[in-house]
């Protein structure tokens, strides 16, 4: 489906680890400790791809896309994009590199600024990148991208305010298109929305990665929205990829045990088929990262953990062509 | 039986300059004891504005309750005074709302605004009121409760501030709770508990459940009946098994269309409701849903369809073409 996946990847992380420091005390400040947000993290995402990135709150998915897009300035690890390392670039060339990678983000309440007509939110890019000198050129690129994203183009000379949150979101997904970049990462581009608003820019998301050949890094945390939007999936737990493998193969045959109570804790709409599964929800909840557990993070959750997962830290392991898990239980 | 609670058409207005806005307009609904029913609709379907009118929370000004009745075990608590209504909230009827950190007073101890819940509406002394808070923690899964009443609602996770939420309601064994949106702020797994937790409770002491909810999967895991709402009114009620397999109402079907589901193949592509959701200060004479209709004919423009009973005893729809609705779907699919 969608643009054609060739194997050379277009983004490569390896060993990413993102520490914040924990600071205690106000007169005298000192580092008591760090919160491991992103705490080795792998992987790849090839052209047209789209890499789902799914997990709780915590665990790490927003900060690593932040690293990816250079918010934040990794503590270890390599982002290599296109061959280029991300983390080692000073301001200029990553000032070239953000032509090339956007973002989209979650609230479009929030990520617009309220004193900008639309028409000037979707110059803005164009003007700060210098990409069309001439004004009227740029009115007309508004125009066309305001067409593109499914909008009148007379909301140009309209306040944010004046729209709903799905048009909202429109008009952020139009100014992340308008440097035309080939790399977008969506940072819970959809979750904000209301059901029915959902399905049309999950729609819209689908037909601009395929017209413009679009690469995306989908943040999110809900899995049937993931499922349909993604060809491969990364869950993450507390800073660390615990599975990652092809949407369909992932959702039919999850591998690791948090994989499995993810799936379990999501109530399908239909009375009858939830009226026949066997439930079974994940005990306790996800602990500190500033003091994650032993060994295995999810061992105080798993309700197949065995004394192993107490000591030694699973690795990710290719457990099945493609398909990769970190859990000394699988095989 | 008579039913617990009978909503009979609740109507709400907002004023806030310029037209005044029908949130909730003529939603009749019951809820029998021990039962649990949802409310689903999206944002500004009137959802919440109802639930609120029923424990008379609108804000006045700007919110206005306009008409109708609600009875609760036979009172009609419109008719109810301030005192007697304060009696109410808390008491035989009590509420779970999204945001724990905001319904939670961030500078008592939890022990303290539970002692507060039992002592405001039962004669207890302190001791047996602590007695009762140390044994709903207990209720709802907090352990260490001894230690956990002395501290304040920023040391629990969202997911244990919500039992504690869970716990203040039922403190004075209610007949009735209304839950809005009370996992939406909790992820996946922590949702699945809370949700569990509350049907447990619930069956174990037979208290009737109202929740309010955008979530189809938890309607679907958790609901015996359903309302679907839309622009304010109640466009479809059934039993959950009825709304969900045979919707007689082309916004829930269309609803149940528009999501992506893990229980089925993956779709090539999602089947949108097209359009924007209405504007309430420009609603006409005619159906609210007729612009993003796939099935509307010109009566839907003329008059507004009532809340009428489809071929199915206890399944109600408000469609002009609901009886024919299972054919035209059949059709178009």
């Amino acid at each position: 489906m969608a643009a054609e996946v060739d194997g050379r990847p277009l983004l490569e992380v390896k060993g990413l680890r993102m520490h914040f420091p924990v600071i205690e005390g106000i007169v005298r400040r000192r580092k008591v400790g760090d919160v491991k947000a992103v705490d080795g993290v792998d992987f790849t995402i090839g052209r047209g791809e789209t890499l789902g990135l799914v997990g709780e709150s915590g665990c790490g998915k927003t900060t690593t896309g932040r690293c990816v897009l250079r918010l934040e300035h990794p503590t270890a690890g390599e982002i290599l994009y296109d061959g280029v390392d991300l983390a080692q670039l000073q301001r200029k060339e990553l000032r070239a590199m953000r032509r090339r990678i956007q973002v989209i983000f979650q609230d479009p309440y929030s990520s617009l600024n309220p004193r900008m007509k639309v028409g000037e939110i979707l110059a803005e890019p164009m003007k700060v990148h210098a990409v069309e000198a001439d004004a009227r050129k740029r009115a007309a690129r508004v125009r066309e991208l305001l067409a593109v994203c499914g909008l009148d183009p007379r909301f140009a000379d309209r306040y944010p305010h004046e729209m709903s949150g799905g048009q909202r979101q429109r008009v952020g997904i139009a100014r992340a298109l308008a440097l035309e970049p080939e790399f977008i990462v969506c940072d819970e581009a959809v979750s904000a929305l209301d059901v029915s608003i959902q399905a049309q820019v999950i729609n819209l998301l689908e037909d601009l990665r395929e017209r413009f050949g679009l690469t995306y890094l989908f943040i999110a945390h809900d899995l049937s929205v993931v499922r349909h939007l993604c060809q491969r999936v990364a869950v993450m737990y507390l800073g660390r990829i615990v599975e990652l493998a092809g949407s369909d193969e992932l959702f039919d045959t999850p591998l690791h045990p948090y994989t499995q109570a993810l799936l379990a804790a999501v109530p399908v709409p239909d009375p009858s088929v939830e009226a026949s599964r066997v439930f079974r929800s994940a005990a306790g909840e996800v602990p500190s990262p500033i003091n994650p557990p032993s060994g295995c993070v999810f061992h105080p959750r798993c309700p197949i953990a065995v004394d192993r997962c107490k000591q030694a830290r699973p690795e990710v392991r290719e457990v099945r062509p493609g398909h990769w898990a970190a859990c000394h239980e699988v095989h | 039986m008579p039913p617990l609670l009978d909503v009979r058409a609740l109507s709400t207005e907002f004023r806030t300059g310029g037209r005044p806005v029908r949130a909730v307009a003529d939603v009749s609904y019951t809820v029998d004891p021990g039962e649990t029913v949802a409310i689903v609709g999206e944002s500004g379907s009137g959802k919440s504005a109802g639930a609120m009118s029923i424990l008379r929370l609108i804000p006045d000004p700007p919110g206005r309750i306009t008409g109708g009745q609600v009875l609760f075990a036979g009172r009609d608590l419109m008719r109810a005074s301030d005192e007697e209504m304060r009696r109410v909230r808390g008491g035989d009827i009590g509420m779970v709302f999204q945001e724990p950190m905001t319904s939670l007073n961030p500078v008592l101890t939890i022990g303290r605004q539970i002692t507060e819940a039992i002592q405001q509406h039962r004669s207890a002394d302190r001791a047996s009121a602590e007695k009762r808070a140390l044994e709903l923690l207990g209720l709802v899964g907090i352990a260490d409760a001894q230690r956990r009443l002395k501290q304040y609602p920023h040391q629990f996770s969202g997911g244990m501030r919500q039992r504690v939420m869970i716990a203040i309601a039922l403190a004075c064994n209610p007949k009735l709770i209304i839950a809005d949106e009370p996992t939406t702020a909790l992820d996946v797994t922590i949702q699945a508990q809370i949700l569990e937790l509350m049907r447990e409770l619930t069956r174990r002491f037979n208290v009737a459940l109202v929740i309010i909810t955008h979530n189809l999967g938890v309607v679907a895991r958790y609901a015996s009946r359903v309302n679907v709402m839309y622009a304010g009114r109640i466009v479809e009620s059934g039993m959950a098994e009825a709304v969900y397999h045979r919707p007689r109402h082309p916004y829930t079907v269309a609803l149940l269309r528009s999501v992506p589901r893990l229980d089925r193949p993956r779709q090539a592509r999602l089947d949108p409701i097209e359009g924007q959701p209405p504007d309430l200060t420009r609603l006409d004479a005619g159906c609210a849903f007729r612009p993003r209709c796939r099935f509307a004919v010109d009566a839907c423009a003329r008059a507004r369809p009532p809340l009428d009973q489809t071929e199915e005893a206890g399944h109600l729809a408000a469609c002009f073409r609901s009886r024919e609705l299972g054919s035209l779907v059949g059709a178009a699919a």
